[in-house]
């Protein structure tokens, strides 16, 4: 018997032989900020064997081809982008966790087996693996919303959360299981060919199936209209694991949702554009005027989140490796401005004050200048302003919309990208531009401004040196 | 004609990085702080004097260009590259001048984060000259939106009573127009595949391509020349925002709109801007004639003083589109002149709102009993404003409304009335503000002191150096117009210089 090449999945080896080691010193350890530590020398190790891990495993006997787990560039971009996720999560947690009394091991645990998920993610070169990895991703996170046991808005974004997550998973399996029928292999490489066949293509039945495909990738990424769920969970979940969700699933989302669409269907490109562009236009219109309407500042980063989730999928729309590049450079630098942007709403929460409602900023501009500073940094990077990390992503993304030759959801999107400055222009002018009625007491740590420290430095640098992050995200999106 | 540094990059990038430095110097050190960006700001003004003094003003070519070959974002083809010619050069001078001014008349009026308000300040005028100078359209994007941040700043922190309506106002207008404006560029490089303005001048694109992309980039400019109908942020921003603001506002950033039609529209679209030009010359007036008429209903000085934008900016645009030599010089110039005399009026509303706290002309009457020296100023830039013969003014709407005729007759005409409705509205105003019988509020003012004469006093001298000899402004921009004006009409636009224009004036 032949045994597989394991090289390739090394680092997911490793990093769940991490999750569950610190699991297991959970027990022993005292101090619970060292178990956070623990996990990131997990990541260490993860990266460490993620450098020679590239290739492809588990062929079937019967066509070489058929391989179960790729590991390639696109993959480990994607890695990169869910370790830095989780990294910032880490570091934000800390000092938040202590405050909310829930500083457990286990938290960090399964804030890595849900990257462990993300990876095997964006890895998977089969539909099961696929599906194996989501629930994985899905599963820690349902727990990780309701991390805060004694607090029943907690619990809900906990039980919506897994309410409609079962279901998003059911209905893709289903659509799976249509694709299976129709074709006969889960194979996402294999797929591309067979999905072409003319039987096959002019099915109806494959058009169902697709349909139910993009409404469980609609649901993971928070696209409208499968967003009802994010701004609960958003508001009740433990602020540290709102910035850990906004990023990690969803950019999770987007790699499975490249490398199906892109290479699986995409002989059925003409079918599945038509219905994710309006997609795409609902997500950016409900996340952008919607959260014109919100007071509490999860609320409004988590439509915000959804708007967002819309601009990455016009990379998805465009189907060029272009448009696939554009996204994951702007997925990496939606990972900084959004956890940065966390990072300030984490640091208003004190042991007195809640600090998550709009007014809560009013006037933080005296009384903590550099807080300030930062946050409209990563305001105006979420609006799209430059000189920031956030222009560039935009830009890219409208320039390989423009290119696939949709100037005219290029103008609706910038449209849109209008109309958000006005709610982050919001934060702003209550920092800067109000004057203060309480002095609110910040909740420092040194992880916290360590955090705070990277995210701003790579929004500016994606701003003004782009060049380097654009020429790896060209590279990876080699794919197609 | 080249000189040993890099000059505009030092110009951009001086004022940037002194506010950067400013963020190291303590808060409480303000009159630190205050010295130490007024020396930023001379010292960026005294190194952009090579560029009136080694200018050379017998080529259209760009000069003292910068870093062609080398890539910023290579994956795009995007270069950093700057350059001005006969039309940018004097916005940069321009610039580095009234920031000078705009620090003075800040002085002792900005009490509240003092520090933020230099950096601000110093962060405008490094992206503001950062525009003029932009060879590449990217970087020309990139200093184009950054600007926004601080001048959001600057209007809502340090505004007037409705600054942060004003403040979102200005910036949501100006964004919508940008992005439209983003994605015409992005659709042009997808054309040109390059960023290089130049390249992408040189390049002809099909009617109907040039037809989009005019009115792409028309959302971009008009809204912040600004061009009626798009025009009402203008007297909200002006009238909110601090002195300094106000005075950039007028000065130059007003003046991106109308030079983005010149730099871009024009030349890069010139079948589809010809076409236009009814449109525009039309535009053009309704600016010119609306915005007199509502002058003369306001009651707020700043107001008044933002209205007379609206018409003097209609001026620049119906001489720009009047595709014809006298008006585009005569564009050009009376962005210049209206750069220097609305300056220096919000300059001197600044002045007295610092004394008086109010903005109402009715607070206001026989200001010239206590404040003569005041009044003196103030009445020549009145009379620049309204364009009497031997101040900038009137060269400037002279050649523009010359312009305007020769395109078209009736243009003209009603050009012309815009000038007798300025001169009604501003001598109203000075009448009420400075004659009449001294009011209560203001008899026991002092008169204005040295600072306040130092800062006007550069733009009393420029108001009648342009009014007698404009040519040494004039010459600057010849060659780059007719160029521009070659490539408009293909070689058949009928050139004459000034001389000409007054010889047939006395005849």
């Amino acid at each position: 018997m032949q045994y597989p090449d394991l090289g390739p999945i090394m680092p997911e080896i490793a990093f769940i032989a991490a999750a569950l080691v610190v699991l297991m010193l959970e027990l022993v350890i005292k101090r619970k900020e060292a178990i956070g530590f623990l996990a990131i020398i997990g990541i260490a190790v993860a990266m460490f064997y993620m450098k020679g891990s590239f290739g492809a495993t588990f062929q079937s006997a019967s066509n070489p081809q058929e391989f179960m787990f790729v590991s390639d560039g696109y993959s480990a971009f994607f890695k990169v982008i869910f370790f830095v996720n989780l990294f910032m999560s880490i570091l934000i947690s800390l000092k938040y966790l202590k405050i909310e009394d829930s500083l457990k091991g286990e938290y960090f645990s399964l804030l890595m087996l849900s990257t462990s998920g993300m990876m095997i993610m964006a890895s998977s070169g089969d539909l099961i693996v696929l599906y194996l990895g989501l629930e994985l991703m899905a599963m820690s996170t349902y727990i990780l919303a309701g991390f805060m046991r004694n607090n029943t808005r907690s619990n809900e974004a906990a039980i919506k959360y897994f309410l409609l997550g079962a279901f998003s998973s059911a209905i893709l399996l289903y659509g799976v299981s249509i694709l299976y029928g129709l074709t006969g292999t889960t194979n996402i490489y294999r797929l591309a060919g067979l999905v072409a066949a003319e039987d096959v293509h002019s099915s109806p039945a494959l058009l169902l199936s697709v349909v139910m495909i993009i409404v469980a990738f609609g649901y993971k990424v928070a696209a409208a209209p499968f967003h009802m769920w994010a701004p609960d969970v958003y508001e009740g979940a433990p602020t540290s694991v709102t910035a850990f969700m906004s990023v990690g699933p969803k950019a999770a989302g987007f790699a499975v949702m490249g490398r199906v669409f892109l290479i699986s269907l995409s002989s059925y490109k003409v079918e599945w554009t038509t219905i994710l562009i309006p997609v795409a236009i609902l997500t950016m219109a409900v996340g952008n005027i919607v959260a014109i309407a919100q007071t509490n500042i999860k609320r409004m980063l988590a439509y915000s989140s959804i708007a967002h989730a819309g601009y990455a999928m016009l990379g998805i729309i465009a189907g060029t490796r272009m448009g696939l590049a554009a996204m994951m450079n702007y997925l990496l630098v939606y990972a900084f401005m959004n956890v940065g942007a966390f990072a300030i709403v984490i640091m208003l929460r004190s042991n007195v004050v809640k600090g998550d409602e709009l007014s809560d900023y009013q006037g933080l501009a005296k009384s903590n200048p550099l807080a300030a500073a930062l946050m409209l940094v990563f305001m105006f990077s979420l609006t799209g302003i430059p000189p920031t990390g956030g222009f560039m992503g935009k830009f890219y993304i409208f320039m390989s919309i423009i290119d696939a030759g949709y100037i005219w959801l290029a103008v609706v999107s910038v449209v849109f990208s209008a109309i958000s400055a006005y709610f982050y222009l919001r934060i702003v002018v209550l920092m800067y531009m109000k004057d203060q009625e309480k002095v609110p007491e910040l909740s420092l740590s040194p992880a916290l401004s360590l955090s705070l420290i990277i995210s701003f430095v790579m929004v500016i640098a994606m701003g003004i040196l782009p060049s380097a992050f654009i020429d790896v995200a060209r590279v990876v999106s080699l794919i197609l | 004609m080249e000189l040993g540094y890099p000059i505009l990059s030092t110009v951009i990038f001086l004022p940037i990085i002194g506010g950067l430095l400013l963020l190291l110097i303590s808060r409480a050190n303000e009159s630190v702080i205050k010295w130490g960006a007024l020396a930023v700001s001379i010292v960026t003004f005294v190194v952009s004097l090579p560029l009136f003094t080694n200018f050379d003003k017998t080529t259209h070519l760009m000069q003292f260009t910068e870093g062609g070959p080398h890539k910023w974002i290579a994956a795009w083809n995007i270069h950093y590259y700057v350059g001005v010619d006969g039309i940018s050069v004097l916005f940069v001078l321009l610039s580095t001048l009234i920031t000078i001014l705009c620090i003075l008349i800040s002085w002792n009026s900005i009490k509240d984060k003092v520090k933020e308000f230099y950096i601000a300040l110093l962060m405008i005028e490094g992206s503001m000259i950062g525009v003029f100078c932009s060879l590449d359209f990217f970087l020309f994007y990139i200093f184009w939106e950054a600007m926004l941040i601080p001048m959001f700043l600057l209007i809502g922190v340090w505004g007037g009573p409705r600054r942060v309506y004003s403040a979102i106002k200005f910036f949501l207008y100006t964004l919508v127009g940008s992005v439209l404006m983003l994605v015409g560029i992005i659709v042009l490089y997808k054309q040109a595949q390059t960023f290089n303005i130049l390249e992408m001048m040189s390049r002809s694109y099909p009617y109907k391509l040039q037809l989009m992309l005019f009115w792409a980039f028309f959302a971009a400019f008009a809204v912040k020349v600004p061009m009626f109908p798009v025009h009402t942020w203008l007297p909200d921003a002006h009238t909110e925002a601090p002195t300094a603001g106000s005075v950039i506002l007028a000065a130059i950033l007003i003046k991106m709109g109308a030079y983005g039609f010149l730099r871009f529209s024009i030349p890069m679209f010139p079948d589809a801007a010809k076409a236009m030009m009814p449109v525009m010359l039309g535009l053009s007036v309704v600016a010119i004639i609306y915005g007199g008429i509502i002058c003369l209903a306001q009651t707020d000085l700043k107001r008044l003083i933002a209205y007379s934008s609206v018409s003097h900016m209609g001026f620049v645009t119906l001489g720009i589109f009047a595709f014809n030599s006298q008006g585009v010089e005569g564009g050009i110039l009376q962005m210049i002149n209206h750069g220097i005399v609305t300056g220096a009026l919000f300059l001197c509303v600044g002045v007295i709102y610092d004394r008086t706290h109010s903005r109402v002309i009715a607070d206001y009457g026989g200001l010239a009993t206590p404040l003569p020296v005041y009044a003196g100023f103030f009445l020549v830039f009145t009379l620049a404003s309204i364009g009497l013969p031997s101040m900038n003014g009137f060269i400037g709407e002279f050649l523009i409304i010359l312009g305007g005729f020769k395109a078209s007759k009736l243009v003209g005409v009603l050009a012309a009335t815009g000038v007798i409705i300025g001169a009604a509205y501003m001598l109203w105003l000075y009448q009420n503000v400075f004659f009449t019988e001294v009011n209560d509020k203001v008899k026991d003012l002092k008169d204005m002191n040295g600072r306040e004469i130092l800062t006007l006093l550069p733009l009393l001298i420029l108001v009648f150096w342009i009014g007698v000899y404009p040519n040494s402004f004039l010459s600057f921009m010849h060659v780059s117009v007719s160029h521009l004006l070659e490539k408009v009409n293909y070689g058949a636009s009928a050139d004459m210089n000034l001389a000409q224009i007054f010889i047939d004036l006395i005849r």
